[in-house]
């Protein structure tokens, strides 16, 4: 037996019942629902007559399909009108704590899990979205999951669940000037496709990870489920301990201290193994952007598109052509200088406080350019709340964007805000499947920086031009 | 949740890969709080136009794909998002099995739980099936749950893992839920020693 993993400890600690021939019965320690992946779950619970086994585990807020406009006006369209208002009526009936559209903690549900200090280390977390990963940020095991496995949480806190695989994922060195955490990730998703976690959870950790904060690890913890990875996480350490200490669900007093210490005893021991190990040199990562139709085709903004001919496997080769096609892109060329309509930045991925500072820092005493649109959407009522108190919304107002209300917004576009057919966007967001901004729309995936200076210059840039 | 077990089908070609589930079935139409009517909305994008009319050259478009009960898709099918629409949807047009060399977590899961057999085949099996629905549309291939394999029109066989678990829930009809329910004494055994632990949110 080796040294277990932090995934495997927190696994171990978890395990409810096992059965010969049957997947582990794993309890649930966080149950996080949204309007969006819960209805169908919650009528199945009424049609067996049954009760939410623990709401006490189990919050819920409105973020997908919600508009980020003035939250005192009605819901214009009647589908997500009623579906959340569904959501309301389900939490009442089953008495499940809701922050709902008027709540002042309202937000998306992966920016408020932790803000709230609902999310903490050695926990399991799930919830009806792939993005859950984001709360292993904090050392927690959280994973997405279906409509199905919502109700089968909400009637009995548990799931059947087999185990992954652990990848260790190595970020050493520091990061440059102009480069984020969101250029970590979509460098690694970049080397290992968007299959090559497939089965797997992540650990990251190496020098890199240790020196980001718990809000920039959520942004490299986020977009795991894009490499295919149901899971990624990072040992908690003083940095997660820093920021949970004082939060609304936090313990406190002896508590807290009990809790500190048994948190510490999480990470990974000395000469643990991993089925699987990656390496990252964070000092080589330039700022990183998207240029195709799934988040593993990505390159560093300065380098030129892929050329199809070039690439030996068929279907990969069709791949990349259709993507190009689709991006209206030419193989070979340079992305750089790129015209943008659309510069959107919120999304579980980097929608929060720090977020919304690294693009106000670049956009301040500037004005965006004249043909672009510019988004900026907090990721939930306290980012809005804290981002008002330091002058953020002036900031982004005086030099021209939009400053809207929380919400998952054009990250997947079902409220309205979303790009017309052939517009080009840069975006903070995790996706750019084809439509997924909206029908026809295309995306380039990048970080707060990036997507300013986008906004600035009209075309896709490399921010160390304007640092 | 029966019949998934053993059926006989021509096969319906999407040779994408990393087909996502924002294609099978695109985010605007999760608006609804009912798991019906979602074929129409199968593919959407992929197979309407802008007007809504469908598009001829779309597969799902063709007569072949009509009772056709296999989609056969390339690498890494189902990736991003966790929706189960996605399986609902593709149930709700008629498929019971989808053949590719790989799929995403989160939809293998939720596949398994609609009855909706996600068989994955080795590289050389599936390059075989795609040049045979090449050579000829109305080739159909056998599969069987019970055998775990797939059987081409030349006889050759083509064999499938799926876990024990969820084949045995799939051959007999086992409610996951339910059996999870048959736990109570062991999860209210674990909620009593953890109480402590356990972040009650107070």
């Amino acid at each position: 037996m080796h040294p277990p993993t932090l995934i495997e400890k927190i696994w171990n600690a978890h395990v409810v019942h096992e059965q010969p021939g049957a997947p582990t019965l794993l309890y649930i320690d966080l149950h996080l629902v949204h309007e969006v992946t819960s209805p169908q779950a919650f009528q199945d619970l009424r049609e067996r007559g049954l009760n939410v086994r623990r709401p006490d585990l189990t919050v819920a807020t409105t973020d997908h399909s919600i508009p980020t406009t003035d939250p005192s006006l009605p819901i214009v369209d009647a589908i997500a009108a009623t579906q959340v208002a569904q959501l309301e009526a389900n939490c009442r009936d089953f008495g499940v704590r809701c922050y709902g559209r008027r709540s002042e903690r309202q937000g998306i549900v992966h920016v408020i899990g932790p803000e709230l200090g609902l999310t903490q280390p050695g926990m399991t977390v799930v919830c009806g979205d792939s993005h859950t990963a984001t709360h292993g940020a904090f050392g927690a095991l959280a994973f997405g999951i279906g409509t199905s496995e919502v109700g089968h949480v909400l009637a009995t806190q548990c799931l059947l669940q087999r185990k992954s695989k652990t990848f260790e994922v190595r970020v050493d060195g520091a990061l440059r000037p102009g480069v984020t955490a969101k250029d970590i990730i979509l460098a690694l998703i970049a080397r290992i496709g968007v299959g090559g976690g497939t089965g797997c959870i992540l650990e990251y950790c190496g020098s890199a990870i240790r020196a980001l904060t718990m809000e920039q690890r959520m942004t490299v913890c986020n977009m795991s489920i894009e490499g295919g990875a149901r899971a990624g996480m990072v040992a908690p350490d003083d940095v997660t301990f820093e920021y949970l200490c004082g939060r609304p669900y936090a313990p406190i007093g002896a508590d807290w201290d009990e809790a500190v210490a048994r948190w510490m005893q999480l990470p990974s021991a000395e000469g643990a193994a991993y089925d699987r190990s990656i390496t990252i040199d964070a000092d080589r990562l330039g700022p990183m952007i998207t240029y195709g139709t799934n988040p593993g085709m990505g390159i560093p903004v300065t380098a030129p598109l892929p050329e199809p001919a070039q690439v030996a496997d068929p279907l990969q080769r069709d791949s990349i052509r259709k993507a190009l096609h689709y991006m209206g892109l030419e193989g070979g060329r340079p992305l750089l200088g790129h015209k943008v309509n659309v510069v959107f930045i919120g999304s579980c991925t980097n929608s929060r406080i720090s977020d919304l500072r690294s693009a106000a820092s670049l956009l301040k005493g500037r004005r965006v350019n004249p043909q672009v649109r510019v988004m900026v959407v907090p990721g939930s009522q306290q980012v809005k709340r804290q981002a008002e108190a330091e002058g953020l919304p002036e900031i982004f107002r005086a030099a021209g964007c939009d400053w809207r209300e929380p919400g998952c917004s054009m990250c997947i576009a079902m409220n309205g805000d979303q790009l017309q057919p052939g517009e080009y966007s840069v975006s903070t967001s995790n996706r750019n499947f084809e439509g997924r901004q909206g029908p026809g729309g295309r995306t380039f995936l990048a970080s707060p920086l990036t997507a300013a200076a986008a906004a600035i210059t009209g075309v896709v840039t490399d921010v160390r031009t304007l640092l | 949740m029966s019949g998934a077990m053993n059926f006989r089908s021509r096969l319906v070609p999407l040779p994408i890969n990393n087909v996502d589930t924002d294609q099978i079935i695109p985010a605007r139409f999760l608006k609804t709080i009912s798991k019906q009517g979602l074929d129409r909305q199968l593919f959407n994008d992929w197979r309407y136009d802008a007007q809504g009319q469908p598009k001829p050259d779309f597969i799902l478009n063709q007569p072949r794909a009509r009772g056709a009960q296999i989609l056969l898709a390339g690498d890494n099918f189902g990736c991003g998002s966790s929706r189960e629409h996605a399986p609902w949807a593709l149930g709700q047009f008629g498929f019971r099995a989808v053949i590719s060399t790989s799929f995403a977590d989160i939809f293998q899961q939720n596949s398994l739980k609609n009855a909706l057999l996600p068989i994955m085949v080795p590289a050389d099996a599936h390059t075989a099936l795609f040049a045979l629905v090449d050579r000829d549309p109305e080739a159909e291939v056998t599969v069987d749950l019970a055998s775990q394999t797939v059987t081409l029109p030349d006889g050759r066989v083509v064999e499938f893992p799926i876990d024990p678990f969820s084949k045995h829930c799939l051959l007999e009809g086992v409610d996951e839920l339910g059996y999870i329910m048959k736990n109570e004494e062991a999860i209210a055994g674990y909620e009593a020693l953890r109480v402590g632990s356990i972040n009650t949110l107070a």
